[in-house]
């Protein structure tokens, strides 16, 4: 525990906090995406913004697995469970997604389907294992840091000749995502958007390492910084980004040298590699279709493909028309810009996929920021 | 109740299960309750025998209070506690919120068909000296029996009947800008120890459940200040600190303002949650309860609950203030600002 209150000390915060402000340059603007949804969180959660000078913004990126799950995704497992019988199991904040009809997978539970909420993916193969008459679907989702375990299961399932298992993959790729967004429209040097630079997930590059970043870096002239969760090195990082915007810089830079490597975990790349070959294309909610940017089980692994084994065909849905997601994603808007903010969108009850999981932008902001935009009588 | 053991085997607490007998009124329901039930909460209300229970009036110009709560939760058996014990302290602590003596208590069990006798014994003896232990009998009950897979184990709803003194009022409509919010101790001890035991989530903590009857917690701090100067008294059970101070917020109509560096929180439930992605603002309690009370009075009300053994790392850990939007915001331990947003649904654990 100790570990943990090293890195959410007071005085340090405020020490890195005056840093801040005394290095932006009076006349400049800094615009730095937070790219994953972690992040996005310990900035609401700690009130950072408020530590921070208003020259500097924060943009909170597409970096939430749950949010940017698109709709017809999800319509494939409750479709798994609700009209093929089988017991899917999925991580608990999967289940509150909006699905169409008005269903998502808890609401699908009550009308019985047999939806498991398991903490890992060797709990679904547990089920598996314990449920030999009944086919057992595991729903994949997340970044390259839930992969691993997911190719470590399928691994093993094989091994063990489970004929009642499978995984409906719906892994998806950092790397690619924040190209998208760099060649995304108004983004480039002569763009409207501005985006100075990123803050990379630390939990990502334990796995790929940080090297995956260094062509964007370079390419896209824009500073990278990885960092750690914890809100001072939150903190550090957008240091570390206003240093590089200051002095020219666009480089990746490792704040969270604890445990990130330049070439991150090879094992577990290796099993992600056996297991798993890039999708051409694949839909995410809020940015649409984004070219290899998703994982899909290979050949030598179908007969444990829920997509194969079921004869999925996928189906995109639209979301809601009024939903800025796609712009609240890129940075080219804010939460409260949507019309649907808070009245019809709020986080009982989703449109789109920003307000679906705490991580998401719409929601950090209803839970822990909406008093910012409403004076609120002091004390 | 009595009835000639000889000819009748005595129910087998070793290796029994209940049946769909147990709960069809006949001699087999009978005999639960006369070798279970009966001898395991004994007390003169019970012995009357009766489907119901005859209670003295509570003395004159008290006003009754009743709270009722059904217990639904798995495991049936956590660190610190099970699902007996904590049906007595919730109602117990309900009553006892609103400044009411706890009096009597009702129980009403629906157990699962093949649920084990020895289990079901365990539950009812540590509900039976939890209720000896608050002094409040348990003086009437039920018991059915359900189908297999139509329960879960084991659901226990209980009523609490208390005497209110005259003239004390305490309700959560009752803060006013100015008071200042007090808790007994640590925050989200239960619902870690809970979680620690799930199957799929097994952990490693010394979290034990705080479970605990708060009557003697609550008659030792409305004895320490001025009747009337607690306003709000309320145990953050499920939905925790956040959802509580929400609720109290909206039904008195004023904002809190929380800070965060003072709430007392045990260092392996902060662990604990930043394992699981959870908010321990969020994470139930069952033997903690909030003060909301009169400024003027704080220094004492802390003084008492702190040298009460259950109280004793009590904080004082916000304020009320004026704000018509009725948010509960907190300053952070990094001195940042935020909202503590009232719970969307059910705390679900985040993937990364
Ligand atoms: S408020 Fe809702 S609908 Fe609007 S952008 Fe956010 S998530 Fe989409």
């Amino acid at each position: 525990m100790k570990y943990v209150d090293e890195f959410r000390d007071a005085a340090l915060a405020r020490n890195l906090a005056a840093k801040i402000a005394a290095e932006v340059q009076p006349q400049r603007r800094y615009h730095f995406m937070e790219f994953c949804g972690g992040h996005t969180h310990a900035i609401a959660r700690y009130g950072l913004a408020e530590l921070l000078p208003a020259s500097v913004r924060m943009i909170h990126g597409p970096g939430c697995p749950v949010c940017v799950l698109p709709i017809g995704r999800i319509d494939q497992a409750i479709h798994l469970a609700l009209e093929r019988g089988a017991i899917v199991c999925t991580y608990g904040d999967t289940l509150r997604v909006p699905a169409s009809g008005g269903l998502s997978m808890m609401k699908a539970k009550a009308r019985g389907a047999d939806i498991r909420m398991v903490y890992s993916a060797a709990d679904a193969l547990k089920v598996a294992r314990a449920n030999p008459v009944r086919e057992v679907v595991f729903f994949a989702i997340g970044f390259e840091t839930t992969t691993p375990p997911t190719a470590l299961v399928l691994r093993q399932a094989k091994a063990e000749g489970l004929k009642n298992f499978s995984v409906l993959c719906c892994h998806v790729l950092t790397p690619a995502a924040i190209t998208h967004i760099l060649q995304g429209p108004g983004v480039g040097p002569a763009g409207d958007v501005p985006l100075d630079g990123f803050i990379g997930p630390a939990h990502v590059s334990i796995v790929i390492g940080y090297a995956p970043y260094v062509p964007f870096a370079l390419g896209y002239q824009k500073p990278v910084v990885i960092s750690g969760f914890e809100p001072l090195d939150v903190m550090q990082s957008i240091l570390m980004l206003v240093r590089q915007v200051n002095e020219g810089r666009a480089e990746v830079e490792n704040e969270f040298t604890r445990a990130v490597s330049a070439d991150g975990n090879r094992a577990a790349q290796a099993v992600m590699d056996e297991v798993f070959e890039h999708r051409e294309v694949f839909e995410w909610r809020g940015l649409g279709e984004v070219p290899d940017s998703a994982l899909r089980i290979r050949p030598a692994y179908a007969e444990f493909d829920a997509e194969v084994r079921f004869g999925l065909c996928y189906q995109g849905v639209p979301d809601h028309k009024q939903c800025a997601c796609g712009e609240i994603l890129r940075g080219r808007k804010v939460p409260t810009d949507c019309k649907l903010f808070g009245t019809v969108c709020t986080p009982e009850n989703p449109m789109g996929s920003c307000m679906v999981s705490s991580e998401g932008a719409c929601a950090a902001h209803y839970a822990y920021g909406r008093f910012r935009d409403i004076p609120v009588v002091a004390a | 109740m009595s009835m000639k053991k000889h000819y009748q085997r005595p129910l087998d607490f070793k290796t029994g299960r209940i049946d769909m007998n147990h709960g069809a009124g006949g001699r087999a329901s009978a005999q639960l309750i006369s070798e279970l039930f009966a001898p395991a909460f004994d007390n003169p209300f019970l012995r009357q025998g009766n489907d119901g229970a005859q209670l003295p009036a509570p003395p004159a110009g008290h006003a009754l209070v009743m709270a009722t709560d059904a217990h639904v939760i798995s495991p049936l058996f956590f660190p610190g506690g099970d699902i007996g014990c904590l049906s007595v302290h919730g109602t117990v602590n309900d009553v006892a919120m609103l400044g009411a003596v706890p009096l009597y208590l009702s129980a009403s069990f629906i157990i699962e068909e093949g649920f084990a006798l020895a289990d079901l014994r365990r539950i009812v003896e540590s509900m039976a000296a939890a209720a000896r232990e608050a002094g409040v009998p348990i003086v009437t009950g039920d018991t059915k029996v359900v189908e297999q897979g139509k329960g879960d184990g084991v659901f226990i709803s209980t009523t609490g009947v208390g005497a209110l003194p005259p003239g004390r009022q305490i309700g959560g409509a009752l803060a006013r800008a100015g008071d200042v919010v007090l808790v007994s101790g640590s925050i989200g001890d239960h619902g870690v120890a809970v979680l620690s035991q799930r199957e799929s989530l097994a952990f490693e903590t010394a979290i034990e459940s705080d479970t605990a009857a708060l009557h003697t917690l609550v008659a030792a701090l409305l004895a320490a200040v001025p009747e009337g100067s607690v306003r709000t008294l309320r145990d953050p059970t499920r939905g925790g600190l956040a959802t509580t101070l929400n609720e109290i917020a909206a039904q008195s109509g004023v904002g809190v303002l929380l800070d965060e560096a003072a709430i007392p929180m045990k260092p392996q439930v902060a662990a604990a949650c930043e394992l699981l992605g959870l908010d321990a603002l969020y994470i139930a309690n069952e033997g903690k309860l909030i003060a909301i009370v009169a400024p003027e009075v704080a220094e004492a009300a802390l003084a008492a609950l702190r040298a009460h053994p259950l109280g004793r790392d009590a904080a004082c850990i916000g304020v009320v203030q004026a704000d018509e939007h009725q948010f509960v915001q907190m300053k952070t331990a990094l001195g940042g600002m935020r909202v503590v947003d009232w719970l969307a649904g059910e705390p679900l654990p985040r993937i990364c």
